[in-house]
This record gives C-alpha cells, sequence and structure tokens, in this order.
C-alpha cells in the first residue's frame, strides 16, 4: 500500500468510528449548520460531538498547521480527506468564515502570534467571525468605504456604518475594513480585528426576501480597537481584503463540491413527472454540473500547487453562483405549485421557495457576477481599459 | 489523481505543441490541401511524421509495438489538432481504430497494427448508418457463408472513408436493427469486392464517403472481437470516439478565443480598442469560464475512461456535451466579435466554427449526449 492508499485508509476508518450517524445525514436547513462561537446553542449532542473530536485532531481545518490548531495535511491528503468525508455523506464538523476567509487572509499577513492566538481560536469553533467590508455607499465600489478609525496613539476610535454584514448579529468578533489615510485611496485602508462587545458596536437586523435575517446594519459609535489589532500594516488593509477575497469567492462558488456540483435530474421520476421539456432543461443542468465539479476537483487540485491564475477564483464564483441559481429555479419548477407552499409542514416551512430566494444573493455577495466578468476581463483575459 | 497533467504528460504537451505548431498549421495543412482539392483531404506526409514521433501507436498496447498510453495523452494530440484546425487521421485511426483493433485476434492486429503505428495505414469508421449518430440502431447486415459473411447495406458519416485501408464495420449478424445483442464487428480491407464509395466533401473540407456494402464477402478472420457480441467493442470505440471529439473541440475553442481576444486587442472603433466595451468583455469573460469548465470535465473524463471507472461512460457523455457547446460558443462569439472580416474566407475564423459544427456531429451531439446524460441518471 502506498502511503496515500494507508491515509486513506486511516481517514475512512477514523470517519467510520467518530462520525456520529446524524452528521451523516444531509444538510436540511441553517439549524443544520455548526457555526461554533461563544453563543452558539448547538442543535443536537452529535453536532457538538462531531465538532468536538474534529477540533481535537485538527480535521475542522484540515490543511492549516498543526500549530494553529490544523491537521497539517498536504494538497494530497487534503484532497484525500474531503473524498472520504464526500464518500461517508459526512456533514463539515464546523462552518464558519474563520476558517474560509479570514484563517487564509491570517495564515498569509498575520503575525505568529496572531496566528497563534485566533486561528486556534477559529479551529476549535470558539469564536465566530463576521465580515465587515461593504457600507451603504460602498457595494462593488469597496475601496470607496467611508468607515474611519482615527489614529490615537496606542489605539484607533472607529466610527461609521457597514451593511450586509452577514450573522453580526451572532458573531463574537468582526474583520473590519476601516479608513485610515483619507488622502489615499487603496493605501488608506486598514484591516483591523475588533470583539463585537466593545462598547459602540450595535447591529441591527435585516430582514431578506427569504423571510429570514441573517445579516444586519453594523454601527461604529467611538469604538476603541487597540493597535495590536490590525492585520498586515497600516494603509494596506486593501490587500489583505483582496486576497481574503479570493476564499470568499472560492467558497462561495462551491468549489469544494457543495451543493451546486450536484445533480437533480432524479426530482423528476421523484416527482412522478411526464414533462420532456423539463426534463431536458434538467438534463442539460446535470451537464454543466458534472462540468462544473470537474472543475471545482481541478481548480482546488491546481490552486494547491500554485497552477491556477491568482484571479480564477473569480470566474469559479462567477459559475458556480450561475449554475446554483439556474438548479434552484429548475427545483422550483419540478416542484410545481408545492413549491410555493411558505409555512406547510410538507415543505418543512417553505424550504424550496426560500432556498431558491436565498441563492438569488450568490451572485451578490462576495462580489456581483458583474464585477467578477470584469476581474475576469481584466486580469485573466488582459483586455484593454477593463 | 490530481487533475492537471503529469511531468510525462506535461512534457509531451510541450512537444507536441511546438510540432503542431510548426508543422500542421492552418496555412501548411487546412488551406492547403483544401485549396488543391486534395481527394484525401488531409496530407500523408504529415501522418508520417505522427508517427516518427510516436504519436500514431500511443494507444496501442506495447506488445504490438505501441506506447500504451491512455485517453488524456490522445486528448494532448486532439486538442492540439483542434487548435490547429489539422486536417488528420489521427482521431479514426489511432484512437478508434487502434481501441476496435485491440480487442481483435492477434491475426488480425498482425495485419493491420504495424502498417498504423509506422504511419503507412489509415483506418475509418464506418458506423452511423442516417444523418444523425444512432449507434443503438444498425441496419447494415452481415449474413453467414460459408466460412465467413456476406456483408450488405450503407453507412454514412464515413470521414477519411476513401483512404482509407481498412473500414472498421459495426454489422447486423443477428436479431432486429435496434437489438443491443446481434451486433459484430469487422475489418474490411478497402480492395474487398463490393464496395462502393460517394465521396463528399464537408463542411470543414474533411472528406467523408457514403459506403454501400454490395454482398461483400469476408472471411471469418475479418471478425474483430465475438461474432454478435460486438457491441461491448462498439461501445468502447464510441467513448474513445467521443472523448477524443470531445478533446479535439476544447482544443478548436480555445484556438477561436485565442484569435478572437487578440483581435478586441488590436481592432479600434470609436477611438477605441475595442475589447475596452465591457458589453464585448462580459461575453468574452463569460466564454473563458465555459471553455474552461469544458477543459476540466473533458480531462476529468479521459482519467476515468483511462482508469476503468464505471462512471466514465456517463462522464465522457458530460465532456461531449459540454464541449461541444462551449466550443459553439467559442466560434460564434469569435465570429460575431471580428465583425465583417469574420465573414471573410481569408481570416481563419471562419474555419474554427466550420470544424465546430463537423466535431459537434460526430459521434453524437450536445443533445444526443443529454439524453444519454439523463438515461444512465436513470431519469
Ligand atoms: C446575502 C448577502 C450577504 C452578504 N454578506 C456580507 C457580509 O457578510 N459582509 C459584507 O461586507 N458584505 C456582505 N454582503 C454585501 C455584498 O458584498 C454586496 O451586496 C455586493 O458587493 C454588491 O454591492 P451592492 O449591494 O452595494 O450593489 P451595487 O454595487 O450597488 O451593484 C448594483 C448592480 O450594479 C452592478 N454593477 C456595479 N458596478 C458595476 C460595474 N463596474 N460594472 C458592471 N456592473 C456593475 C452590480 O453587479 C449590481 O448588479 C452581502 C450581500 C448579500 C446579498
Ligand atoms: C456579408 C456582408 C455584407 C455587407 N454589405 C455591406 C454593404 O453593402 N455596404 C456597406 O457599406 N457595408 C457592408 N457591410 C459591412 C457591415 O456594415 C460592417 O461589417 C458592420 O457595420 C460592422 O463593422 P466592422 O465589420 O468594421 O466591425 P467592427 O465595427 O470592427 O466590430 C467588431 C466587433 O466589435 C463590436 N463593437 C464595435 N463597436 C462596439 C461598441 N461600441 N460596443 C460594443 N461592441 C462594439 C461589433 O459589434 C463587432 O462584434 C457588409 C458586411 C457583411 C459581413
Amino acid at each position: 500500500m502506498s502511503d496515500l492508499e494507508s491515509f486513506r485508509a486511516e481517514i475512512r476508518a477514523w470517519i467510520e468510528a467518530n462520525c456520529p450517524e446524524e452528521m451523516r445525514r444531509p444538510v436540511q436547513d441553517e439549524g443544520d449548520i455548526c457555526w461554533g462561537g461563544r453563543n452558539f446553542v448547538f442543535k443536537s449532542e452529535a453536532q457538538k460531538q462531531w465538532m468536538e473530536v474534529c477540533a481535537a485532531k485538527g480535521y475542522t481545518v484540515p490543511d492549516w498547521p498543526v500549530a494553529y490548531g490544523g491537521a497539517g495535511m498536504d494538497p494530497a491528503q487534503a484532497k484525500i480527506w474531503r473524498e472520504e468525508m464526500a464518500r461517508a455523506g459526512a456533514r463539515p464538523p464546523l462552518s464558519s468564515f474563520g476558517i474560509w476567509m479570514l484563517g487564509p487572509a491570517l495564515l498569509k499577513f498575520g503575525t505568529e502570534e496572531q496566528k497563534v492566538h485566533y486561528l486556534g481560536q477559529v479551529a476549535r469553533g470558539e469564536i465566530r467571525w463576521c465580515q465587515g467590508y461593504s457600507e451603504p455607499g460602498s457595494g462593488s465600489d469597496l475601496v470607496s468605504l467611508q468607515t474611519f478609525g482615527e489614529d490615537k496613539g496606542d489605539h484607533w476610535v472607529v466610527n461609521g456604518q457597514k451593511i450586509w454584514t452577514s450573522y453580526a448579529d451572532k458573531a463574537d468578533w468582526i474583520f473590519c475594513l476601516v479608513r485610515t489615510d483619507k488622502a489615499n485611496t487603496y493605501q488608506g485602508i486598514s484591516f483591523l480585528l475588533f470583539d463585537m462587545t466593545t462598547p459602540g458596536v450595535t447591529t441591527k437586523p435585516i430582514k431578506l426576501i427569504s423571510g429570514s435575517s441573517p445579516f444586519c446594519e453594523t454601527f461604529f459609535d467611538n469604538v476603541e480597537v487597540p493597535k495590536s489589532q490590525i492585520v498586515g500594516q497600516l494603509n494596506r488593509g486593501w490587500d489583505v481584503a483582496k486576497y481574503l477575497l479570493g476564499h470568499e469567492r472560492e467558497m462561495i462558488s462551491g468549489a469544494g463540491g457543495g451543493e451546486q456540483t450536484s445533480t437533480i435530474g432524479k426530482v423528476l421520476t421523484r416527482n412522478g413527472l411526464d414533462d420532456p421539456m423539463l426534463r431536458a432543461e434538467l438534463a442539460q443542468f446535470d451537464i454543466d454540473a458534472l462540468s462544473f465539479a470537474a472543475m471545482g476537483e481541478k481548480f482546488l487540485d491546481e490552486i494547491k500547487v500554485g497552477k491556477a491564475h491568482p484571479a480564477q477564483p473569480n470566474m469559479m464564483k462567477y459559475a458556480g453562483t450561475e449554475l446554483n441559481k439556474r438548479r434552484h429555479e429548475l427545483l422550483m419548477a419540478a416542484g410545481g405549485s408545492t413549491a410555493l407552499e411558505w409555512d406547510s409542514a410538507e415543505t418543512r416551512g417553505g424550504a424550496p421557495a426560500r432556498s431558491w430566494l436565498r441563492t438569488k444573493a450568490n451572485s451578490i455577495e462576495g462580489g456581483t457576477s458583474e464585477v467578477m466578468l470584469n476581474v475576469v476581463a481584466k486580469r485573466i483575459l488582459e483586455l484593454p481599459g477593463a | 489523481m490530481a487533475l492537471y497533467y503529469t511531468e510525462d504528460q506535461a512534457m509531451l504537451a510541450d512537444s507536441v505543441t511546438g510540432f503542431m505548431a510548426d508543422e500542421g498549421g492552418i496555412k501548411k495543412q487546412l488551406r492547403h490541401w483544401r485549396d488543391t482539392n486534395c481527394k484525401d483531404g488531409f496530407g500523408h506526409g504529415l501522418w508520417k511524421q505522427f508517427a516518427e514521433m510516436g504519436l500514431t501507436g500511443m494507444l496501442a498496447a506495447e506488445a504490438d509495438g505501441g506506447l500504451a498510453m491512455g485517453h488524456v495523452e490522445a486528448g494532448i494530440v486532439l486538442a492540439e489538432i483542434g487548435r490547429n484546425l489539422t486536417p488528420s487521421p489521427f482521431l479514426t485511426t489511432a484512437v478508434m481504430g487502434v481501441t476496435a483493433l485491440s480487442e481483435a485476434s492477434d491475426e488480425l492486429r498482425g495485419r493491420w497494427l504495424p502498417g498504423v503505428i509506422a504511419g503507412e495505414t489509415v483506418l475509418a469508421m464506418a458506423i452511423d448508418e442516417g444523418a444523425k449518430h444512432r449507434p443503438d440502431k444498425i441496419a447494415c447486415r452481415a449474413e453467414r457463408a460459408g466460412n465467413g459473411f456476406r456483408l450488405t447495406g450503407a453507412k454514412g458519416f464515413v470521414i477519411h472513408g476513401t483512404s482509407a485501408d481498412a473500414l472498421i464495420v459495426a454489422a447486423r449478424t443477428s436479431g432486429s436493427d435496434s437489438d443491443a445483442d446481434g451486433v459484430t464487428l469487422f475489418a474490411v480491407p478497402k480492395d474487398a469486392a463490393g464496395i462502393g464509395h460517394t465521396a463528399v466533401r464537408l463542411v470543414d473540407s474533411a472528406m467523408a464517403s457514403h459506403v454501400r456494402f454490395d454482398g461483400v464477402e469476408l472471411d471469418g478472420s475479418s471478425v474483430i472481437g465475438e461474432v454478435d457480441g460486438g457491441r461491448a467493442v462498439l461501445n468502447k470505440v464510441l467513448s474513445a470516439g467521443r472523448i477524443g471529439a470531445a478533446a479535439e473541440q476544447t482544443g478548436v475553442g480555445s484556438g477561436a478565443f485565442a484569435m478572437t481576444t487578440t483581435y478586441l486587442k488590436t481592432r479600434k472603433q470609436f477611438g477605441k480598442l475595442i475589447g475596452e466595451f465591457q458589453a464585448l468583455q462580459h461575453r468574452a469573460a463569460h466564454l473563458y469560464s465555459e471553455l474552461e469548465i469544458a477543459e476540466a470535465v473533458v480531462i476529468k473524463a479521459q482519467q476515468l475512461l483511462d482508469g476503468g471507472s464505471e462512471r466514465a461512460e456517463l462522464m465522457v457523455s458530460v465532456a461531449k456535451a459540454k464541449a461541444a457547446r462551449a466550443c459553439n460558443l467559442a466560434v460564434r462569439e469569435g465570429v460575431q466579435m471580428h465583425g465583417g472580416v469574420g465573414m471573410t474566407d481569408e481570416y481563419d475564423i471562419g474555419l474554427y466554427m466550420k470544424r465546430e459544427r463537423a466535431l459537434t456531429e460526430f459521434m453524437g451531439d450536445a443533445n444526443y449526449h443529454a439524453e444519454r446524460v439523463a438515461q444512465l441518471s436513470g431519469y
């Protein structure tokens, strides 16, 4: 047996022995996702247990270094981990902005002290993070952001407003873009970390078209942030922000084999539909979904060894989110009038319609599809003036 | 296995890319043979060079003098054939023909493979009978006669049919037209009595043939595999042809795309490079994304096929359909973004459009494969 084969056998046996039965059922709704954090209420004992056994082995963040709470897997091993998790149908033990976004940014830009401190908390599911980028006047044109941090010697005093801050009301800490130099657009932003319980931080939930309120307006009123809580250099936060966005886009794209990439044609037989036109559309969709799954696999393989174009996450995000929107359009069509029910027991509280509406945000959050196409045109295709 | 080339494959790709850019280019091959009205539609000299490069025997077993490589490697060659629009018997001979003969007796392999590997022999596939790819239906009949068979019927869309030294023919030896069983594959030499050809030039300047078999006498040794059990071999040949055509299409698509982005960076209108217009930028970026995805699923399917995976058949159809759609978009956008000059024979972009159309039809178009995906997935 090669090293990788025995590694696979070891991982397979470990998942078999440690993943509770309940954690092998597909995620049905928001409550099934384990976000961690100070105030997180576990849905079940199994959910808590699965997070904890994984955290103890570094498996919540398998490819992070052991010193920062990971399992130190190399790309080939991490791929095997993903494959074996998928094979077992095991749910991610922990999902969080800390894992997907802040973690990679800290690994690249953080000080050793920051890495040990913050990454360990993320890996163990102790601290839940939110992302303070967008502002009312600065969405796609993020760099125009106005939230200001005034230099007070050993700390900044931050004033301003963020918007669309996902889970701001549930998060423990925020990674936040703050202007620290009004004279410089790109080189006048710093990347700050602070506790959401700091005096002066308030949040106000916003209700989405899907009926839920996962995101907020976030207000900063004379919030004091110690200087040690900056990531990267003063006024160079844009570099950190962009690097983090690459990882956010990778995550939203579903490249790792999220629901985006799974096929849906079988819904036709399950719903007993005799609809040749829908069948044809479903088959076309499944072709695109299976193709995108291959793309996701290739992208992850390549990015781990530096073969992918650095702007490729933008392409992935564009393609993955447009695919996911199409997926839910088709699921609504296959569901017919049943899928219109908003709170019936049969639809588990209108899950199909709510999911369908939620997916419309996929091509907005983390950078819109139009912005993704702009970036691809400029950075990958090198088209003029883009 | 990672979804990118191994070191050996990357080296092969490097040498094939360089070689094809020098020798397989549009001016040197496609336009030359087209404009001189070549009866075969391709150059035998290049086929010989393929042999010298070791490409003709890529898929043949080492015992047969081949290199025992796989579909990833064959796809590397096909992508370059696509990018350069090179007319070549590589797909029908070195990919499909060799796949068929690999299942044949020592005698048949000994008769045909050395010539293929030496770049002297060309093989053509006689599978389809109508204007659309419908290999489930085979009406062409081979009746038992003495120790052999007598072949009667017609085949269409036989690419390189008139220049081939042998035709690989799927014929019915028992049952009715649409039965899965009862199909037998034959290697029919070109000089067998009773073969009639009507040569036709296709839109991409390839030469194809409508072949008639009028009581062609074949001895038992021309059977590939088992009598009545040819479907299994045929399926392998079809998979090889489909993934090969898909690989070629990714090459056609990326060749057309490269021409188009170059044009966007050079053509000026309204005092600007047309590549500055966001309307074109977004379409180009979308197209890039489609082509990347098509390339990914093609290599995925090639690897699955080489690894003997049970998912290979499904993924080959996914790849053929996806590559067809992406490549089709590339050539349509290519011609459109070239404006008026895209409509001229002088510009190569139109040649890409022609090849794309032919490749899409070859071994099943996107709708055919979508239907297969639905069936193989159980809906
Ligand atoms: C569900 C959800 C969760 C989110 N979570 C967070 C979060 O946690 N933290 C956070 O900071 N932000 C978050 N966001 C905000 C998100 O990043 C922004 O909504 C997004 O960047 C778009 O900004 P905007 O809403 O201001 O739209 P605008 O920028 O005003 O865009 C409006 C339209 O114009 C188009 N457009 C804009 N510029 C161009 C251009 N140059 N070329 C072509 N078209 C253009 C856009 O594509 C869009 O279609 C979230 C958003 C959603 C929907
Ligand atoms: C078969 C044929 C017959 C013709 N007959 C005649 C005739 O009889 N008389 C005559 O005078 N002309 C004729 N034409 C010329 C025709 O009108 C031009 O080809 C056409 O106006 C486009 O101009 P162009 O070819 O220079 O393309 P370009 O203007 O160079 O366009 C190239 C590409 O850039 C795009 N583009 C250009 N500007 C923009 C922009 N601002 N925003 C977004 N995209 C842009 C175009 O849509 C196109 O896709 C004919 C053309 C053809 C193909």
